[in-house]
């Protein structure tokens, strides 16, 4: 599934969300909330705790009704029908699977019509989610994983046109949740069944999602595919809350420079800044490269080692640079890398921070 | 794709399911207003007019500033005070044996402490008469101390007997509630046992023991089934109020006592509604279960006292069984049958029994269904806003307000000339709604407390997946609070054959009840007669209890299969 780039309120979207807002006394949880949400696209709601998905989500379910705004699906206008009214099929992270029914009763419970058919669709469903053999066991008697999918199998019973999915995955060890991630991504593609989800694990969204809708206090900060988001965030907050970030103060120079303490930085060629702006340089960890000895060039800097931190597959350094101000940075490094380098504690080390890797930030918007 | 998008025809419209689950709201709502509401609104009418009916202002309220007034109202809180320092403290070394040590039988002691729940409070007096009473087996003991049982000593000794249990389960649940984690802190840092019953015990149930003393205080003051029997010349209002309607028909003056006794109990209940909320609060989620430890002195000690309180209260029971069976106490004491001869005596008969068995079979029936219903609005539906609130509000209200006043109500209210619910007056029916009705705020807290641990998203669910709420309800929330449904009928069928005091005013020769009967018995002078009715109460409430035991083991094996791991 390819994300358009420009999404506009279309009578197409699957889901269209316009001028949504939602106050809870005199606390404004959710600020004119624009979305439009293509038909098979997975769209993940990301954002801190609080930040107010769940109640996004609920509205769009209408669990609880927005006080302003628009909720449109399938270009028809849902803001002021009932839950049972709309097409949707939804998954809490409690699961909410009834418990005195069987799993066969639990996935069963939306289908109406004849009891053979019934039992035909569960046993589809069952082995859609790769679980055939448990039919009459009772919740219970399940693992949390199992309970995810039989919960997952029950909203797609009825075939709806959108699912729904409140931090699906955070109930589950971290195993369990990696393998369920693939699952659901690979059955949500296979069905090509729009869908939302709800999260605050900034992995799981870059992973699954066709696009992240990126949220802080109740306004979306930025909406855009894995790669805009992490590669090309729009503000310092979608920076900082996905993936890790190194800021560099600095003021523009004439020649499309930045000069941060000592250093001069070529800024990339699509910045657009004008001399004498003071900025924020922003580069991602894995974006520093650390070469073996000193060649010069654009960019390159001399660094000391502070510390180094094994972090599985890769190493994250600390690092200090005197010609910044003693500016901490933090850079990672693959482990060939890390053992090409042989690196000791307080080793002055050559980096670069390539002009493409660099996005410049006047306060808060991106340039 | 694997799947065909096939369309799952034959929904139900959402709204359709909202209208029907708002009329049904509605109609929970509507029973409250006619059978709650709209009587007490009836009785404070009353207290504003005078015998002829006609309107006199405060007229009655003259009353109250009488020195006839002022001495029963002395008398009430004598005893009530009496009363709650009493059995209170007794009920709390009973629940902290019960509940802290380690002392043999613990679950025997517990059912043995509640069967005065399975008594009409007529009974203790009863007993209280054959022990100490003018033939009394033990009259010199009270003839030594120069002081009479007719009168406030009696009146104290029976309510013991009957608020010892309410007191009991409340100051359990506080005691329960406790956290390890406090005594091994207070342990740890080196506090000595008086320390941490002052630091820690003390501040954990001091709410229990406030809810517990005002239950206590409120259940003697409004309570007239001791005092009728054993309270001589020692009138309380309680008692008066029933002979200003009964004997004199001055409905006005009996409406005013009524609304005096309503005060002090609307006055504990809302100090308790508040106490409870912050007893709630006390409550952290990660607290430790205590688990209380072998300490023999202490142990035998709290073994000592339970045995003595169960004895005393099996003894309170077995002097009426025993009476029951005994030709001539204390002179013939040879065995006879004679006293169960019912229909050859004034009070009713066995069709007294016979009612008292539909009374209780329908209350707990129609209040199984009614209070469930009536949560189940409040809990877990969205429809009617207005009509939840009036449920929520009024469900509680019957906690406050004492069996007399409730059964005042329902003459002024539905004896009026102009009532089209008039055709009720006098039947089985308002009986049952009446019982219903009284003891419809316990009921309705344990409908609540079972359904709110049920996950508030499977509504939501349902909702989803367009199964309208009648479906889930039947498939799912029911079948889960099974037990609670049949905590509540059983609750309402042990009320049902012990309740006395709101439908004293409202039953007919043809509907009089067992506990009517033994009132009516001893009026008459045939204590014997009336013993004999008292223990056939209990032992039916004790038969009925051990056939829902039975059938509740039994549903619950075949439907909570699920429990199982
Ligand atoms: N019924 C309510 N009344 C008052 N405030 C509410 C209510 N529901 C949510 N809020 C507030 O709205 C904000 C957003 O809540 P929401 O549940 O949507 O957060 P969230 O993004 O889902 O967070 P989390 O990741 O912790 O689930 C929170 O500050 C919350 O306290
Ligand atoms: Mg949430």
């Amino acid at each position: 599934m390819k994300a358009d780039p420009v999404i506009h309120l279309t009578q197409t979207a699957a889901l269209g969300l316009g001028g949504i807002s939602k106050r809870f006394g005199s606390f404004s949880a959710l600020r004119d909330i624009e979305l439009a949400v293509h038909k098979g696209e997975f769209v993940c709601l990301l954002g801190p705790s609080g930040c107010g998905k769940t109640t996004l989500l609920r509205i769009i379910a209408g669990l609880d009704s927005a006080d302003t705004g628009r909720i449109t699906m399938h270009g028809k206008d849902v803001t002021h029908l009932p839950p049972a009214k709309r097409d949707y099929g939804i998954v809490f992270q409690s699961y909410a699977l009834f418990p005195n029914l069987t799993v066969t009763q639990n996935i069963a419970y939306g289908l109406k019509g004849r009891r053979q058919d019934q039992r035909q669709r569960v046993t589809e469903l069952l082995s859609l989610i790769d679980l055939a053999g448990i039919e009459d066991r009772y919740p219970n008697q399940l693992s949390g994983g199992q309970q995810q999918r039989v919960a997952l199998a029950r909203a797609l019973a009825t075939s709806p046109g959108l699912l729904l999915l409140d931090e699906p995955l955070s109930a589950l060890d971290a195993r369990v949740r990696e393998h369920l991630r693939r699952e659901i991504r690979s059955l949500q593609q296979r069905l090509g069944i729009t869908t939302i989800m709800v999260t605050h694990d900034q992995e799981e969204a870059l992973t699954m999602a066709d696009r992240i809708v990126v949220m802080n206090h109740g306004v979306i900060e930025q909406i855009g595919t894995p790669e805009d988001i992490y590669a090309r965030p729009q503000s310092r907050f979608v920076a900082e809350f996905v993936g890790r970030a190194n800021w560099l103060p600095g003021v523009v120079e004439a020649g499309h420079c930045v000069r941060t303490g000592d250093v001069s930085l070529q800024l990339p060629d699509s910045a657009a800044v004008k001399t004498g702006d003071a900025v924020q340089l922003f580069i991602r960890p894995e974006a520093i490269s650390i070469e073996a000895r000193w060649q010069g060039g654009r960019n390159a800097v001399l660094a000391q080692l502070i510390s180094q931190e094994l972090l599985g597959g890769f190493c994250r350094l600390t690092l200090s640079v005197p010609a910044m101000g003693n500016l901490n940075l933090i850079a990672d490094v693959s482990r060939p890398t890390l053992a090409q380098l042989r690196l000791d504690q307080g080793q002055r080390l050559p980096l670069t921070l390539s002009p493409a890797a660099l996005r410049v930030f006047t306060d808060e918007a991106a340039a | 794709m694997s799947l065909s998008l096939r369309v799952w025809s034959g929904r139900q419209p959402r709204a359709r399911t909202d209208k029907v689950a708002a009329l049904l709201t509605w109609l929970s709502a509507l029973v409250l207003l006619v059978f709650l509401a709209l009587p007490l609104l009836a009785m404070l009418g009353k207290a504003l007019r005078d015998k002829s009916d006609q309107f006199v202002g405060l007229a009655n309220f003259a009353g109250l500033f009488t020195p006839r007034f002022v001495f029963l109202l002395g008398n009430s809180l004598s005893v009530a005070v009496i009363s709650t320092l009493v059995v209170v403290p007794l009920a709390f070394v009973f629940a902290a044996a019960l509940t802290r040590t380690c002392m043999p039988g613990r679950p025997v002691f517990r059912m043995l402490a509640l069967i005065p729940l399975l008594a009409p409070s007529l009974l203790p007096g009863i007993s209280l008469i054959y022990l100490f009473g003018n033939q009394g087996l033990l009259k010199s003991w009270f003839a030594a101390a120069g002081i009479s049982i007719y009168g406030p000593w009696g009146i104290v000794l029976g309510e013991m007997f009957y608020t010892f249990p309410h007191a009991l389960m409340i100051l359990l649940t506080a005691l329960a509630l406790a956290d390890a984690r406090l005594y091994e802190a207070a342990t740890a840092l080196g506090a000595g046992r008086m320390r941490q019953f002052a630091t820690v015990t003390l501040p954990s149930v001091r709410y229990g023991l406030i809810s517990a003393a005002m239950l206590v205080f409120t259940l003697v003051m409004t309570d007239f089934g001791v005092p009728t029997i054993v309270g001589g010349r020692y009138d309380v209002l309680a008692v008066e109020i029933y002979k200003q309607v009964i004997g004199q028909q001055n409905f006005g003056r009996g409406a005013v006592y009524g609304i005096c006794l309503l005060l002090p109990a609307v006055l504990s209940w809302v100090l308790d509604r508040h106490v409870q909320r912050k007893q709630q609060a006390m409550l952290s989620a990660r607290a430790q279960p205590l688990q209380p430890k072998r300490q023999p002195l202490r142990d035998a000690l709290a073994l000592l006292v339970c045995v003595v309180i169960a004895l005393w209260l099996l003894g309170m029971l077995g002097v009426s069984v025993a009476a029951a069976f005994i030709k001539q106490w204390p002179y013939n004491l040879s065995l006879t049958l004679a006293h169960f001869d019912f229909d050859n005596m004034d009070g009713g008969g066995w069709q007294a029994w016979r009612n008292s068995l539909r009374l209780a079979g329908g209350a707990a029936l129609v209040g199984g269904v009614v209070a469930f219903i009536g949560a189940y609005w409040v809990e877990k539906t969205r429809a009617a806003p207005l009509g939840r609130a009036t449920i929520n509000m009024l469900a509680i209200l019957p906690m406050a307000v004492p069996g007399l006043v409730l059964g005042l109500g329902y003459i002024f209210f539905f004896n009026a000339p102009g009532n089209p619910l008039n055709v009720l007056y006098g039947t089985m029916a308002l009986l049952v709604l009446c019982t219903v009705v009284h003891y419809y705020s316990t009921a309705h807290l344990t409908a609540l407390t079972a359904l709110k641990q049920l996950d508030g998203e499977f509504e939501y669910v349902a909702a989803s997946l367009q199964v309208p709420f009648w479906t889930t309800l039947r498939r799912v929330t029911l079948p889960i609070c099974l037990p609670a449904v049949l905590d509540i009928a059983r609750y309402y069928f042990v009320s049902g054959m012990t309740t006395l005091s709101a439908v004293i005013f409202l039953y007919t020769p043809d509907t009089v009840l067992s506990a009517v009967a033994v009132l009516n018995m001893d009026d008459a002078g045939d204590t014997a007669a009336a013993a004999a009715m008292a223990s056939l109460i209990v032992a039916t409430s004790v038969a009925v209890c051990l056939v829902f035991g039975g059938v509740s083991w039994w549903a619950l094996r075949r439907t909570q299969r699920w429990r199982l791991r």
